[in-house]
């Protein structure tokens, strides 16, 4: 099995040890707090796809995404962690609550009673705490990371504005493509007040 | 021999992968596939980004990004497409759309 180099070329040699004695004192907790979050992540992606009502599967949806945010931070990548909370979490879940709110093809609200709730808000904020927790941990001790050096914001600005910058205009211009898809999508048939203001109304 | 090695991560991302895979196929609910497909894009952009921390470059997190983007775009586009077919057929069934029409 190939593992994680433990250091670079890039940090001089008093990193070098520094890092690897780290390691070898955080090796084991890492690991678990790895698989404590790949856990955390396969269950709630499990309850997605196999509940009936949507916004509980949203919810196991939002605690599955903050699980692979912890994957990421855990795996040396805190800024794809942020990035992770902030748009999949907060953004493009916002947008799915927002259409189930809109349709509401869930069942009548006449049938909950007070266990239902219960158990349903139970399981997703249990493994919420699970990761909160494991979070607090992990910033706690300061043991990011399997990689012995994380890859900073810095490095990822200055890769995906340098070699990468055709990509960001791509993305840019398919942005703008989505914008306008779901703009055209989005609009209904405009209906006239009266038959008298159809065909361009009064001439 | 320091830490997580990458195999198991990249084990977990295809864990992930064939789930969401698995809601796709199996779900009728178009919003349940849409779910899904969320699922399929994050698990390829944890590969990405275990790629990057593998060799501690930064290009694993770029295509994470340009994934985020691409996820938004479709998120956006496939949920208008979602209004309207609910709009159109009064139903979530994505199979009453099966047939096409001129």
């Amino acid at each position: 099995m190939a593992s994680f180099p433990p250091s670079t070329s890039r940090i001089s040699c008093h990193d070098h040890k520094k890092t690897r004695r780290r390691y070898r004192s955080k090796r084991k907790p890492v690991n678990f707090f790895f698989y404590l979050a790949s856990a955390v992540a396969i269950v709630s992606t499990l309850m997605v796809i196999t509940r009936s009502n949507a916004v509980h599967a949203l919810l196991y949806l939002v605690v599955s995404f903050l699980a692979i945010a912890v994957i990421f931070f855990v795996l040396g990548a805190p800024f794809i962690a942020a990035l992770e909370v902030i748009i999949y979490a907060g953004a493009i879940m916002v947008l799915f609550v927002f259409v189930v709110m809109m349709l509401n093809p869930g069942r009548p609200t006449a049938r909950r009673n007070r266990g239902m709730i219960l158990r349903v808000w139970t399981g997703p904020s249990f493994l919420a705490l699970i990761l909160f927790v494991e979070f607090l941990i992990v910033l706690s001790g300061r043991s990011h990371a399997l990689a012995s050096r994380p890859v900073t914001p810095k490095d990822v600005g200055l890769s995906l504005f340098g070699p990468y910058l055709l990509g960001v205009e791509l993305a840019a211009m398919l942005l703008l493509s989505g914008i306008v898809g779901a703009l055209h999508l989005g609009q209904r048939k405009k209906s006239s007040a009266h038959r008298f203001f159809e065909n361009g109304g009064p001439s | 021999m320091t830490s997580v090695s990458a195999e198991s991560a990249l084990v977990v991302a295809g864990i992930l992968f064939v789930l969401g895979l698995v809601g796709v196929m199996v779900r009728r609910n178009i919003l349940f596939v849409l779910m899904s497909l969320e699922i399929m894009l994050n698990a390829a952009g944890l590969a990405f980004v275990v790629g990057g921390a593998r060799w501690m470059r930064p290009d694993g997190q770029v295509i994470f990004i340009f994934i985020l983007a691409v996820a938004a775009a479709e998120v956006s586009v496939g949920l208008a497409l979602f209004l309207r077919f609910f709009h159109h057929f009064r139903t979530l069934n994505s199979d009453e759309a099966s047939a096409l029409k001129g």
